[in-house]
């Protein structure tokens, strides 16, 4: 079990956004977490890679509790969240952004490598070197935010909506980059509003009510079931 | 109006201000970086400043000098100051970092309202500057002459002395210096990824606290820079020397635009030139109602200062 969620409970001031919820994530799985709206899916990720503090419960990596660890020593451990709305640095180049993935590491020769790695999975950010981050289109900012996610050697790649805001064709890129970078042998948590296309290409998925999980099962089950097609995929 | 005496000093005036600026410039920075990255006017700056002025004057005394001393030697002079120059940068760079551990992070921690930073700022000020003056009986400490100034370039009627060159070629290589730190080093994108966007900045894992840190530090080493040349160009220091050019200082900030590196520069030397201009037309007595209406009328017309953009947007 390389991530495990246990009970874990999270507050923003007064109001309780997370109401004890459990999952685990296996090495080598993509498993997705649908829900509406508000239903708590980003502050999940955030609990889980330390921009918020718990108010209760346990995260757990590699088997290690990690709960009162800070949100830039879980990187080192290898947790990287690609953040809603992608937080790229605007003022940096595409080339800063990915450098700034690489922050935490000192392994130049390794860095240089994964740089290329990256220019090959991604071949539009090789084009856009020289671009600051904030004037390039939504679409190629989220293959930033990923690029430079993976400089960062994730062994966990959270990923909150990479879809947001994209037309299909780009959706479709983004994910079967999602799913090559998995095959790659990172780990993935996806969050989704488009259940559709992560619970098909999800291993395992889980769906998240009012900070609540209220169900669970392989992706291929949830995208079968009557309460989540009627819920989440459109359909009655 | 006295057009003519513009005119015919327009040279000295220029020259001076540019001297006057540089010394903004340096002092604005610390107001500056701290803004970009915490958006907090940190007011107990001045007297990070005004720490640098009495670290100077404490280290030539402990040479023996005081200011009825004869002029040193070349040699001693330029070892002076160095040793000056050296200790009112640390001693300004450490007593930011105290001002930073003491007084804000804490703040931090407990997720504190930006209005209680704000009078804590003004809080730790006084306190500084009120420790130091009971210390000093608040008397006016005198700087050895480790300088005479003389002028080593003539044009016209124009003279530039070796004090002015020192304070100018001395900010300028600063700032050059503290630009491509900035720009161009890992730890100085670490600080202008804390700048733009500070969740991310952590998921990139930085260390949020040790980029204020030296953010703190390194706008305390430049203050401490200014602290000397101010001393070099006026010979003495008080308790409440950080206060009124503090406030010049940040005027130079918000003049360039806050945030912004190369805007404390422009800002600075801006802010310089204009109040020599002001007071050469109007007399010296308008010097600082010249700079603050400089101040409105550019805001008003730029709400952001001549660069706007923070440390973040402007690829600073
Ligand atoms: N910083 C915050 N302060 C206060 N409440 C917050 C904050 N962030 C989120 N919330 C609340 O917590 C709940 C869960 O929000 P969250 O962002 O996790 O939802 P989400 O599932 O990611 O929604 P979406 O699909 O719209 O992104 C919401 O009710 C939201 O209003
Ligand atoms: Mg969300």
């Amino acid at each position: 079990m390389l991530l495990e969620l246990a009970d874990v409970s999270l507050c923003y001031g007064r109001i309780r956004a997370l109401h004890g919820i459990s999952l685990i994530v296996e090495e080598g799985e993509i498993v997705a977490l649908i829900g509406a709206n508000g239903a708590g899916k980003s502050t999940t990720m955030r609990a889980i890679s330390g921009l918020r503090p718990l108010s209760g419960g346990a995260v757990r990596f590699d088997s290690t509790d990690i709960s009162r660890l800070r949100a830039d020593l879980r990187v080192i451990r290898g947790i990287v969240q690609v953040p809603e709305g992608r937080g790229v640095f605007p003022g940096m180049t595409v080339a800063e952004n990915l450098a700034m993935g690489a922050y935490a590491r000192r392994d130049q020769a390794a860095i240089r490598d994964d740089l290329e790695k990256v220019f090959v999975l991604l071949p539009r950010l090789l084009e856009r070197k020289g671009q600051a981050g904030g004037t390039l289109s939504g679409g190629e900012q989220q293959m930033l935010a990923v690029g430079r996610a993976l400089m960062s050697r994730p062994r966990l790649l959270l990923l909150d909506e990479p879809s947001m805001g994209l037309a299909p064709m780009i959706i479709q890129q983004i994910f079967e980059i999602i799913e090559e970078i998995n095959r790659q042998g990172t780990t993935i948590l996806l969050v989704e509003q488009n259940a559709q296309q992560a619970l098909s290409r999800a291993h395992r998925a889980y769906v998240l009510e009012t900070g609540r999980i209220v169900q669970s099962g392989t992706g291929k089950e949830l995208l079968d079931d009557s309460a989540v097609k009627e819920a989440y995929l459109g359909v009655a | 109006m006295h057009f003519h005496s513009l005119f015919q000093n327009f040279g000295e005036l220029t020259v001076t201000g540019l001297a006057q600026g540089a010394i903004y410039a340096l002092f604005a920075l610390g107001y500056t970086m701290v803004y970009g990255v915490l958006r907090l006017i940190n007011f107990a700056h001045s007297e990070v400043f005004m720490v640098g002025t009495f670290a100077a004057v404490l280290t030539w005394g402990l040479f023996g000098l005081d200011q009825d001393s004869a002029t040193p030697s070349v040699g001693a002079v330029l070892l002076l100051l160095l040793a000056g120059f050296l200790a009112a940068a640390l001693a300004a760079g450490i007593m930011a970092l105290i001002v930073e551990m003491v007084a804000y992070r804490p703040l931090r921690r407990r997720n504190a309202p930006p209005l209680v930073f704000l009078i804590t700022a003004i809080g730790a000020s006084t306190v500084i500057s009120e420790a130091v003056g009971i210390g000093t009986h608040r008397n006016v400490s005198s700087v050895p002459p480790l300088i005479r100034p003389s002028t080593v370039v003539q044009i016209g009627n124009t003279s530039v002395t070796n004090i002015q060159i020192l304070i100018v070629g001395l900010a300028l290589v600063m700032m050059v210096v503290l630009d491509l730190f900035i720009g161009k080093t890992r730890l100085g994108r670490g600080v202008r990824a804390v700048a733009q966007d500070p969740d991310s900045a952590a998921l990139m894992g930085v260390n949020k606290n040790r980029v204020i840190s030296l953010v703190f530090l390194t706008g305390g080493l430049m203050a401490g820079i200014a602290a000397v040349m101010y001393l070099l160009k006026i010979g003495g220091t008080r308790y409440d020397a950080g206060f009124h050019l503090g406030i010049k200082a940040f005027t130079a900030a918000v003049l360039g635009g806050i945030g912004n590196l190369r805007g404390a520069l422009l800002g600075g030397l801006a802010l310089g030139l204009a109040e020599n201009y002001g007071s050469g037309l109007f007399g010296t007595q308008w010097r600082d109602v010249v700079a603050f209406v400089l101040l409105v009328v550019i805001l008003l017309f730029r709400p952001t200062g001549i660069l706007g953009e923070s440390m973040g947007r402007a690829r600073a």
